[in-house]
């Protein structure tokens, strides 16, 4: 028996492989009106959870609202929001266990809130200010918390996939019973480091949920000019990974899902390949306009398949959750989104002392001597530089 | 002659690449109907077709293997890598592959046609991955050759030589200039040499060395020197590799000393290769220890970029440090 080839059958003429051959079906639990289908299995979600990732929803939807604007005003330089893909993101992430550690792409900071990071450590790192945990090196959004098992966000593309296998690994290796979750997007998933991530894990056996969301869009790219086979799900099968494809606008589907895959990768000690079907409903980011390579009509077409609203009608129909409340938490959350960026937006840049620290575990001799050279510049000509923490 | 931008010199160099040459084809990530995230490439689809203009997946080693098979089959490829940070998953087909195409086959085949365009450089608020300068990666890789241009005028003939010269080469273009940078530009077709650098200015005290978006710092440098009666020579290096020893070092012969100004960091900086010619070439001549206004050996940071720069006021002291050794 050759190895890889002892599942097939044999045939004896011709016969190629059509890749319509392959159906893969969506999962959906919540209809639009926020009433389960019949025959659909609920996750595990009790009224605690559910409100948790709905005060996670209404957070997400007023900072994404508020600091897109704050951009617009210049206070920030650069934003990226997550409108549309909440019930992707969130749902996914209320199905782990605080220990498991997120590898983010960069879309993905309703998971960083359901974690508990706090209004100020958002606005802290948008506004690259001497409180920011990753000292104002990065741009805006590119958060980070060991406290909160979330690695800090790295613009390049795909590069945390194959990183997840061995933070899975090292879960393995460690006997602890967590796992790592990747978040990537449809457009990601054609890196050469899908590919290595995917391959490995399912060789090697490591403990990982790859999450995609297949929101329709790279920058301006559509998913017909990314792929040509069907979705990123089809990609697990030929991994030999187990698989689904799941509505990304339905929050019970997605925390159903996930937390099967969850417990699966933990007794199996092997990944799982999420396909999440959602929209990007806002730009790339603050940088791009859409409306160069898509209708208003389809972004109004998603915008009916809205997946906060769908989780709220279902909470409401609980009996969980009411208008009224919404509202109130909503306003409750502009007015301290706002009143920390009053805050933030005041504290002045990181020490200038920071600049050299990091780059190894201590500072070199000659980036000391850098850094001498850089504040004896700086002190000659005080107002040419930005006013630094320290600095008068 | 008229008056526009970088981004608009660039997009003239590729229609007429693409107007006189039917087998040259542009790709990469959002660049098709979009044109391109900084729009270099806007309206070449709708001009040129999809066939020869198009989106690619989203995978910047798929977009250099690609093109180096087309390139080896007689196409002139002009990828794009949408920004210079993003150029690494592509390292091993450029250092490996494109490089090493010619020599490794003995001319049996090569990657000629293959030019690479990539915005580069600081300034843009655009923190580590945004902002990188990674040229020296690629000088150190005999067999591509590396141009940065200052200008518009400078963008269109060097990008329309890079693009017809017998070998590969990465465009590496300066995007905080992209709109910034308006100046006179030659209708029609021209080419400018490579490995030739240009004295922009001529003066009698100390070199400036530069390329790309630091010809403007370095410009500036000049102008403050010039006020406390330091005469500075500016030279645009333009071609990193090959590059023109001749033009430099005559210019130190002629005024005994040398500023080199970058933004990658000073560690490993393509200015350490040209403090080392220089310095084997012009030794007798020297009057003062060579200078390098470099980024700091620090990843490239974002709330201190400005302090990170190798900006005009730091060009200043080093020129005046230099010329009163």
């Amino acid at each position: 028996m050759t190895t890889g080839t002892h599942l097939s059958d044999t045939i004896h003429r011709v016969e190629f492989l059509d890749k319509d051959a392959l159906k893969i079906p969506t999962l959906k639990v919540l209809q639009a009106d926020g009433t389960a289908y019949e025959s659909a299995i609920l996750p595990n979600i009790d009224q605690a959870l559910a409100l948790k990732i709905m005060d996670t929803c209404a957070f997400t939807r007023v900072l994404d609202e508020r600091m897109l604007a704050a951009q617009r005003q210049g206070r920030i330089s650069f934003y990226m929001t997550c409108t549309g893909e909440e019930a992707a993101i969130i749902g996914s992430a209320a199905a782990l266990d605080p220990q498991d550690v997120i590898l983010a792409q960069y879309r993905e900071h309703a998971a960083l809130r359901y974690r508990g990071f706090t209004t100020k450590q958002f606005m802290d790192q948008l506004f690259s200010n001497a409180n920011d945990l990753g000292k104002g090196r990065q741009m805006p959004i590119h958060y980070g918390s060991c406290e909160l098992n979330y690695q800090t966000i790295s613009s390049p593309l795909a590069t945390q996939i194959p990183q997840a296998t061995g933070v899975g690994f090292a879960f393995k290796h460690k006997q602890q019973r967590n796992i790592a979750i990747c978040y990537f997007g449809e457009g990601a998933a054609s890196e050469g480091d899908f590919h290595a991530g995917l391959n490995m894990a399912a060789v090697l056996g490591s403990p990982v949920i790859f999450f995609c969301r297949n929101n329709g869009y790279a920058i301006s790219t559509p998913t017909n000019e990314q792929y040509a086979g069907n979705g990123i799900a089809s990609r697990g099968l030929g991994y030999g990974m187990h698989t689904i494809r799941v509505d990304g606008n339905d929050m019970l589907a997605v925390l159903a899902a996930t937390q099967m895959a969850r417990a699966y990768a933990i007794e199996h000690q092997k990944p799982v390949l999420i396909e999440a079907m959602t929209y990007r409903l806002g730009a790339h980011s603050s940088s791009d306009d859409p409306s160069g390579y898509r209708s208003k009509d389809e972004e109004q077409q998603w915008r009916q398949h809205d997946p906060v609203l769908r989780f709220k009608l279902w909470l409401i129909n609980k009996g969980w959750y009411d208008e009224a409340h919404d509202l109130n938490i909503m306003q409750q959350y502009r007015e301290e989104i706002l009143a920390a960026v009053k805050v933030a937006e005041k504290v002045a840049i990181p020490n200038i002392d920071t600049i050299i620290e990091d780059v190894f575990d201590t500072p070199t001799p000659a980036l000391k001597r850098q850094l001498e050279q850089l504040k004896s510049h700086i002190a000659k000509y005080p107002s040419a530089y930005p006013k630094t923490s320290g600095r008068s | 002659m008229a008056e526009m931008n970088m981004l608009h010199a660039i997009n003239e160099a590729l229609a007429i690449a693409m107007e006189t040459d039917a087998n040259s084809v542009i790709f990469g990530e959002d660049v098709g109907q979009f044109g391109g995230v900084f729009r270099a490439t806007a309206g070449l689809q709708d001009k040129f077709g999809a066939s020869r203009c198009f989106n690619t997946p989203l995978t910047e080693q798929g977009i250099i293997g690609f093109a180096n098979g087309l390139a080896s089959n007689g196409m002139t490829p002009i990828a794009e890598i949408q920004f210079a940070d993003y150029i690494f998953p592509a390292i091993d087909q450029l250092v490996n592959e494109t490089a090493k195409f010619r020599y490794r086959s003995g001319n049996e085949f090569n990657v000629a046609g293959l030019t690479v365009r990539t915005p580069y450089g600081g300034g843009i608020a655009g923190g580590h991955y945004h902002s990188q300068s990674p040229e020296a990666y690629f000088t150190q890789t005999p067999g591509i050759k590396v141009v940065v241009p200052r200008n518009p005028e400078q963008a269109k003939g060097l990008l329309l030589a890079a693009i017809r010269d017998p070998n590969p080469v990465i465009f590496f273009e300066p995007k905080r200039l992209y709109r910034a940078s308006v100046g006179e530009v030659p209708e029609g077709d021209y080419q400018l040499p490579l490995g030739k650098a240009e004295v922009v200015k001529q003066g009698a005290d100390i070199t400036l060395v530069a390329w790309g978006a630091q010809m403007e710092i370095v410009e500036k440098a000049a102008d403050m020197a010039e006020k406390e009666g330091i005469s500075c020579e500016i030279i645009d290096l333009r071609t990193l590799a090959p590059w023109d020893e001749d033009t430099v070092a005559e210019s130190v012969i002629k005024t005994g000393r040398l500023l080199i100004n970058h933004e990658a960091p000073l560690t490993g900086g393509f200015a350490g290769e040209i403090a080392a010619v220089i310095a084997e070439r012009c030794f007798l001549y020297l009057e003062s220890p060579i200078s390098r206004v470099c980024g700091l050996d620090t990843p490239y940071p974002l709330a201190h970029e400005k302090e990170y720069m190798p900006d005009a006021l730091k060009t200043f002291e080093a020129i005046k440090a230099t010329v009163n050794f």
